[in-house]
């Protein structure tokens, strides 16, 4: 067992974590943080993407312990009650067939977004290739993803 | 206070609970006629709840896979019912003999649906209405509802249905024969609309919701370990070290049954953490015991020599070899798809609590036929039925894996083991491993050509697998099925290849694969008879010999339809790109696509897919669209993919050699619903077996590559 402090949606968390232990099953199974999801344990489907200081990271073959002083986001911590724009757009897309994969989905397309507001679809192709969905919702991804970067305009807008 | 009324379809109670809330309950045919209803133990809160302070709860009986009931399936209560959508709210129900069947799969829910569901709705309405107008003292037929209230149009008064329990509760129910059901698409205010998922709130913030998602006091974690060659018994396994692994609580053998959709033999670690249970299994070594050592090698030699052979006649219409004598032309052509996975995201998981002192089991399991897992548990661990109680939790994908329960046996009897709750949770190297494959198959086809350029004999032998003479799940073909009677002279013939690999129901099962081969070579017939490939099917579609195998007129809508918007035969198109389509009907719906492709020599791009469906009335255009699309991409990414056999095992073992379609090469999707008077049908299925064969049939526009066999990669072509 490892002590490790991780920096959580904004929250310290002091964990005894075993040597070796993914960041995945740290949220999972010691912090019943749940929203991120397994699905390939090797860090090629991207399903259970983090943001780690707000890039995209496959939490599956991170280990927990060597994550401490960084800013981990979940899928819990992007906005809880769904308001920011990338949610907001994902719902009215309704992008989610199964949703398994979304969390992972949403995190990769919230850091496209910080770093490119108004991508187009190769653009987004590239970022996203990386997060598999089984249920074939990419055509609604992409126009989620342009839907999400006008209301972050239109956000960005009524605070200037 | 409970009136009830008895059809032929349905058993309609509405009544008052203590609460004051009204409720009204429909229970289906079969458990009326089970026998097993009593007035005391029915609480017949079973589809819709109105309660004194306006809250209404709509209940969803079935799974939810990411098909969309549990947002379609109230949508249609709310409809009949008369109320916003923004004032319901729906409520998951458990496993409970009371709502009849509870299964995805088979696209039969809407069916199924549609009926108690548009009675529930209206039944309710029915007695609101009447009891307004009793209070009002005017009649019932002056009065109408909508936004959750009765409206009296001359008098300019409104009731909302809060105000109406009571003296709706004691008015007689209705005769469902009575009732005025909507059905016609034109009557519809919220049905066919676009309606995001009902549970997008959960999943768009990540609360807990799918059967991994369960978090029990107390509750560990499992994984099991099963023979890689199929049915393989444990001799021996070094449990004693894996019990002394960091934060291991349990490890033992499980005997196991041959039942290889049930309780396979293996090895149960448990753990305080999944990861720990799953590192453990690192040093675990197991003796086993084998009797088989199936491999596609050995399953393509067999293929081979049983081409040859005559096989068992399934159909023959008129006097096929006379007729390609005959003919002025013969096509030959043989089409062959590999086994397939289900490769669900969230792979196969259950939670279950064992109670020893009651002899009780609770679980939580991601399962498309939850009373299917209930009927294993109570044969494989002797429960009583009645002392299992089964959560529905929503479910990481299903397309048919999750009609089995082998995984829901697996945690029960672990659980009962450790007597701890326990989460068992599979890897993807289980879940790939150890599937009810899509099984492969090898198609023969001889087709004649008269001087009409009609196809006026098909000849038919279809390879397929079978286990002791009888073809496995899956791999079945009905006499019945296109082209036979619509062709005059038809042979189907079939032949048996023995395995020992699970297979079983694939997102639309056969239709999905065996559709594309079909579609493949009518291809090649229409360009052999110097034909168009719509035209040419069009005119198939024309005629028929005894009963017809599909509605010919439904069927051909939609190929038109489809073929108007894709600008079939008005578009020059570039030399490297092609149109291709295909028509199918399975599971009720009619589907036909055509697809445009770009190639860049042999790297291809599925640019657009133009689909359209009649399914009749469309419920959830978002639901509905969705559907479509996604089994457009899914047909795209399985003709990409694989499973192969070696020793009786899998050879491939997670996604980086089973590798799923990426965004970057999906096309866009248009999707078109003739939205017919018929009674809906389901969505899940239908789209996807008409999907591969547009999308090779412009390859070979495009390349002048005919890819007869499956995946892509054995014809040389890849995706840009």
């Amino acid at each position: 067992m490892s002590k490790v402090t991780l920096r959580i949606n904004g929250q310290d968390h002091k964990l005894d974590i075993p040597a070796g232990m993914p960041l995945l099953w740290a949220l999972r199974d010691k912090l019943d943080l749940v929203g991120t999801k397994y699905s390939c344990g090797i860090g090629t489907c991207g399903t259970c993407t983090v943001l780690v200081n707000g890039a995209p990271v496959r939490s599956c073959v991170m280990p927990a312990t060597g994550m401490a002083g960084m800013e981990i986001t979940t899928i819990e911590g992007l906005d809880s009650d769904g308001a920011h724009p990338v949610q907001r757009a994902w719902n009215d897309e309704d992008v989610p067939q199964c949703g398994y994969c979304q969390g992972g989905q949403i995190l990769t397309a919230t850091a496209l977004l910080r770093d490119n507001p108004d991508p187009d679809d190769e653009a987004i192709d590239g970022a996203m290739s990386g997060v598999m969905c089984r249920c074939g919702t990419y055509p609604r991804i992409r126009k989620a993803i342009r839907r999400a970067a006008r209301y972050a305009a239109d956000e960005s807008g009524e605070t200037s | 206070m409970t009136q009830q009324t008895i059809d032929r379809r349905s058993f309609l109670r509405i009544s008052l609970l203590t609460s004051g809330a009204l409720v009204v309950g429909v229970a289906s045919p079969g458990w009326l006629e089970a026998g097993e209803h009593d007035d005391e133990r029915w609480v017949p809160n079973l589809y819709v709840r109105i309660d004194p302070d306006g809250t209404i709860t709509i209940v969803s009986k079935n799974p939810e896979a990411g098909q969309g009931v549990k947002t379609a399936f109230p949508m249609v209560v709310a409809e009949c019912l008369n109320v916003d959508w923004r004032d319901v709210k729906i409520e998951q129900a458990p496993l409970d003999d009371r709502y009849g069947r509870q299964v995805v799969g088979g696209s039969r829910g809407t069916p199924d649906g549609w009926n108690d569901l548009r009675v529930a709705g209206t039944a309710a309405c029915h007695v609101l209405t009447r009891a307004a107008a009793g209070q009002w003292g005017v009649a019932a037929s002056a009065c109408t509802a909508s936004g959750g209230a009765i409206h009296h149009e001359a008098s300019g008064r409104s009731l909302r249905y809060q105000a109406l329990l009571e003296a709706a509760a004691r008015l007689p129910a209705p005769d469902v024969a009575d009732l005025d059901l909507k059905s016609r698409p034109e009557d519809f205010t919220l049905l066919g609309t676009f309606v995001p998922g009902v549970d997008n709130p959960q999943i768009l913030t990540g609360k807990p919701l799918f059967g991994c998602d369960v978090r029990l006091d107390g509750m560990l974690y499992a994984v099991f370990e099963k023979c890689p060659t199929f049915g393989g018994r444990v001799r021996r396994a070094n449990v004693e070290q894996i019990r002394s692994q960091p934060g291991v609580t349990h490890a033992f053998v499980v005997e196991g049954t041959d039942n290889a959709a049930g309780l396979q033999p293996g090895v149960a670690i448990v753990a305080e953490t999944w990861w720990e249970a799953n590192n453990a299994r690192r040093h675990l070594r197991v003796d086993w015991d084998t009797d088989h050592a199936d491999s596609t090698a050995g399953y393509d030699t067999r293929a081979e020599a049983l081409r040859g052979e005559r096989g068992e006649t399934l159909r023959a219409d008129g006097d096929v070899e006379r007729a390609l004598d005959r003919s002025k032309q013969l096509v030959e052509a043989s089409y062959y798809y590999p086994f397939v996975a289900h490769a669900n995201m969230e792979p196969q998981n259950c939670t279950a609590r064992f109670d020893a002192a009651q002899n009780r089991i609770e679980l939580w399991a991601p399962s498309q036929h939850p009373r299917g897992g209930r009927e294993l548990i109570a044969a494989t661990l002797r429960i009583p039925e009645r002392n299992i109680h089964v959560n529905l939790t929503r479910i990481g994908g299903g397309f048919g894996r999750r009609l089995r329960n082998d995984f829901m046996v697996e945690a029960a009897w672990i659980a009962r083991e450790t007597g701890r709750p326990v989460q068992l949770q599979w890897t993807r190297e289980d879940d790939l491993g150890h599937d009810f494959y899509r099984p492969a198959a090898w198609h023969h086809f001889r087709a004649g050509i008269d001087d009409a350029g009609r196809m006026q004999a098909f000849d038919h032998h279809f390879v397929t697998f079978g286990s002791r003479g009888r073809t496995v799940s899956g791999a079945g073909l009905s006499p019945g099925h296109y082209p036979a009677g619509l062709v005059k002279n038809f042979r189907l013939r079939q032949s048996l290849v023995e395995t020992n690999v699970p297979t079983g129901p694939w997102r639309s099962p056969g239709h999905s694969a065996y559709c594309w081969a079909y579609q493949g070579f009518f291809d090649e017939v229409a360009l052999a008879a110097g034909r168009d490939a719509l035209e040419f099917r069009l005119d198939l579609l024309s005629r028929h010999y005894g009963e017809p195998p599909l509605d010919l007129e439904r069927t051909s809508d939609t190929l038109r339809l489809a073929a108007e918007k894709a600008g079939w035969g008005r578009r020059v198109l570039a030399a490297n790109r092609g149109l291709g389509m295909a028509f199918h009907f399975d599971h009720g719906g009619f589907v036909s696509h055509v697809a445009e492709v770009e190639a860049d020599g042999n790297r291809i791009r599925v640019d657009k897919v133009w689909s359209a469906a009649d399914v009749g009335p469309i419920l959830n255009l978002s639901g509905a669209r969705n559907q479509v699309e996604g089994c457009v991409v899914d047909a795209l990414s399985t003709a990409q993919l694989e499973i192969t056999f070696a020793n009786g095992a899998v050879e491939q073992g997670n996604f980086d050699d089973y590798e799923l379609l990426r965004i970057g090469q999906a096309p866009e999707i248009e999707c078109h619903f003739i939205q017919s008077e018929n009674s809906p049908t389901g969505l899940g299925e239908p789209p996807i077996a008409a999907a591969t064969p547009a999308i090779t049939n412009a390859i070979y526009a495009a390349t002048g590559k005919r890819i007869r066999e499956l995946p892509f990669s054995r014809a040389g072509i890849a995706l840009l």
